[in-house]
């Protein structure tokens, strides 16, 4: 292991190629993985931050909000059920946002809500909204009246949440009145009637069997279908496929990262027979040797990685603000570990090769 | 491991190797002993089997038939993995193209067979340095083989075939890099060290001008050794 670690540090040159290839494919995953999760958070923000242990959609909606509607007798009907703690009416309206000053009109999510949460505070006060801080990013202040949609309905950003954004759109969280109002002007086809709302939020008491709670609500209500928080973050339209899409290209590129590695080092310990050859002779065992070049591979990738990290924190300084990459811890540390994974998995590739060297071939050797 | 034993003893040694349907002999019934401060010349043309014997000498290989023993301890059945650890203790190699490791000094050249010994102490820094004293090496420690002249070379790869305090050492065709001044001195400190240690040597060489530096030469053809 020492020699390994003597080789890497004195001879950094001999790793440069498969550091550097290493080093773009980091950049690749990371890039990929905070498009991703960049993706992933803007759409589902507005699920998430429901804090929901049931989303009720009518049962012909096939699961999309803005093809549901919930009664009042079916709210009624949920509120009855046992373990059922509190209901909350939600509906969403996608349209366009004026924002005072700015020229290009701004995508918005309208949401009507009824429940705080831990990253939504009460419902403000009619004709009042609490922006998302994407709309921030794009010039929204507190006190601004921005104009939604062609009907340009005024609301006014009473404060700003984070995290709550809808298919890409940021979130403007508003009372039940203001979103029908926001609806009757904008999409009069979409209308609701009074009491009813596209979707209901549910809490269950917490002594309470959520999933029995959830079947309960659509026996009692016999025309609703009831998720949980994560079901409904996975119904979103294009969520699941993209997050298979986008998984499939990151799993891939840690196989070409493994390759890499692995073709390196199967090339390195061809050069290197006759000296692993030399050091079995004096009594070095298959699994030293293999350790050794484990070694190397992993610290070569962890390399990669801080470099590769590094250059991606560089990327996002300078990436256009449309392009929704958003680097998450999480991501960093599954990146890591599947590149270290791929690293031990690459150098396992010459296991084979050095367990076959065969010490006698250190003598008579002449080169 | 008996003091009194000799450093080697093959016993009716027979190797054979199997080519298609036909079986080769590498070494046919060799019977070689070497005592402790002895140094054994071993000679022959190429093909002869002097890699074999010295291999199995050297507890690379083992033998298909017939007894050997390094220091009494019998070595004809041993494990590979016993081998290999019974190689890091009791052997030392010389290797033709002296094989050191490039990037590595000198001290820590000789370090690599307690390294791979997993006996890397205080006390192997030591012996480390002693060798090298020994060798006129001291100054040179921290030198890598590509800033050492081929004599220098030379000496760090005896040094490390001394590392482990072995009972025999091997060395095969010492001097062959070597012009034949250089060779002469370099013989004369593998025969001084054989000596004075108390160690058994074997060397393979072509240059016949070398073997007045062993005790008796030991021809081999064939497989067959002539003494």
């Amino acid at each position: 292991m020492r020699i390994a670690l003597r080789e890497l540090v004195r001879r950094p040159g001999r790793f440069l190629v498969v550091g550097g290839a290493l080093t773009v494919l980091v950049l690749l995953l990371l890039f990929l993985g905070g498009l991703l999760d960049g993706l992933y958070l803007n759409s589902t923000g507005a699920v998430r931050a429901l804090d929901a242990d049931g989303v009720v959609y009518s049962d012909d909606a096939r699961q999309s909000f803005l093809r549901s509607e919930i009664t009042a007798d079916e709210r009624a009907d949920i509120e009855a059920v046992d373990g059922v703690e509190a209901v909350g009416g939600l509906g969403f309206a996608l349209l366009g946002v004026q924002i005072p000053g700015v020229d290009e009109i701004a995508d918005g999510a309208v949401v009507g809500y009824e429940l705080a949460t831990g990253s939504l505070p009460e419902p403000p006060a009619p004709g009042g909204a609490h922006a998302d801080r994407q709309l921030a990013d794009e010039g929204a202040e507190i006190g601004h009246e921005v104009l939604v949609g062609p009907a340009e309905v005024p609301l006014r950003i009473v404060g700003f949440v984070d995290d709550t954004n809808y298919l890409q759109q940021g979130g403007l969280w508003v009372e039940p009145g203001t979103w029908r109002q926001v609806l009757a002007e904008n999409r009069p086809d979409a209308i609701l009637a009074e009491g009813s709302f596209q979707s209901a939020v549910v809490r269950i008491a917490p002594d309470a069997d959520a999933e029995a709670v959830r079947a309960a609500i659509d026996a009692a209500t016999g025309s609703t279908e009831t998720l949980s928080q994560a079901e409904a973050i996975e119904a979103i339209p294009g969520i699941t496929e993209q997050n298979a899409t986008f998984t499939a290209v990151i799993g891939v590129t840690v196989f070409v990262a493994a390759l890499v590695i692995a073709l390196f080092f199967a090339l390195l310990t061809l050069e290197r027979l006759g000296l692993y050859a030399v050091l079995k002779a004096v009594g070095g065992r298959s699994s030293t040797l293999v350790a050794g070049v484990i070694a190397q591979s992993v610290l070569v990738a962890l390399g990669a990685f801080v470099l590769g990290g590094l250059l991606t924190l560089g990327l996002l300084e300078i990436v256009p603000d449309g392009i929704p990459l958003q680097l998450e811890p999480s991501r960093a540390v599954s990146t890591l570990v599947s590149l270290t994974v791929a690293a031990v998995a690459g150098a396992l590739v010459s296991l084979r090769r050095i367990v076959r060297i065969d010490p006698a071939s250190a003598i008579g050797a002449g080169a | 491991m008996s003091t009194d034993a000799p450093a080697v003893q093959l016993t009716d040694v027979r190797k054979t190797y199997r080519s298609g349907d036909e079986e080769v002999v590498a070494l046919d019934h060799a019977t070689l002993e070497v005592a402790t401060g002895e140094l054994t010349a071993l000679v022959g043309p190429s093909g002869s089997g002097k890699t074999t014997l010295l291999s199995i000498a050297g507890a690379l290989l083992g033998p298909t038939e017939g007894q050997v023993r390094v220091g009494g301890e019998d070595i004809a059945e041993l494990s590979e993995r016993a081998r290999t650890s019974f190689r890091g203790k009791e052997i030392g190699f010389v290797f033709q193209a002296v094989n050191l490791v490039p990037f590595l000094t000198a001290r820590e050249n000789l370090l690599v067979v307690a390294e791979m010994n997993r006996s890397l102490d205080k006390a192997a820094r030591s012996r480390a340095d002693q060798l090298l004293d020994e060798l006129g090496l001291g100054h040179r420690a921290k030198n890598r083989p590509s800033e050492l002249s081929g004599g220098e070379r030379q000496r760090v790869a005896i040094g490390r075939a001394l590392m482990n305090e072995p009972r025999l050492v091997l060395f095969d065709e010492p001097t062959s890099a070597l012009d034949t001044k250089l060779g002469e001195q370099v013989m004369e400190l593998i025969r001084r060290e054989v000596v004075d240690r108390g160690v058994g040597g074997i060397f393979v060489t072509h240059d016949t001008r070398m073997t007045h530096h062993a005790d008796r030469t030991v021809e081999i053809v064939d497989g067959v050794l002539r003494s």
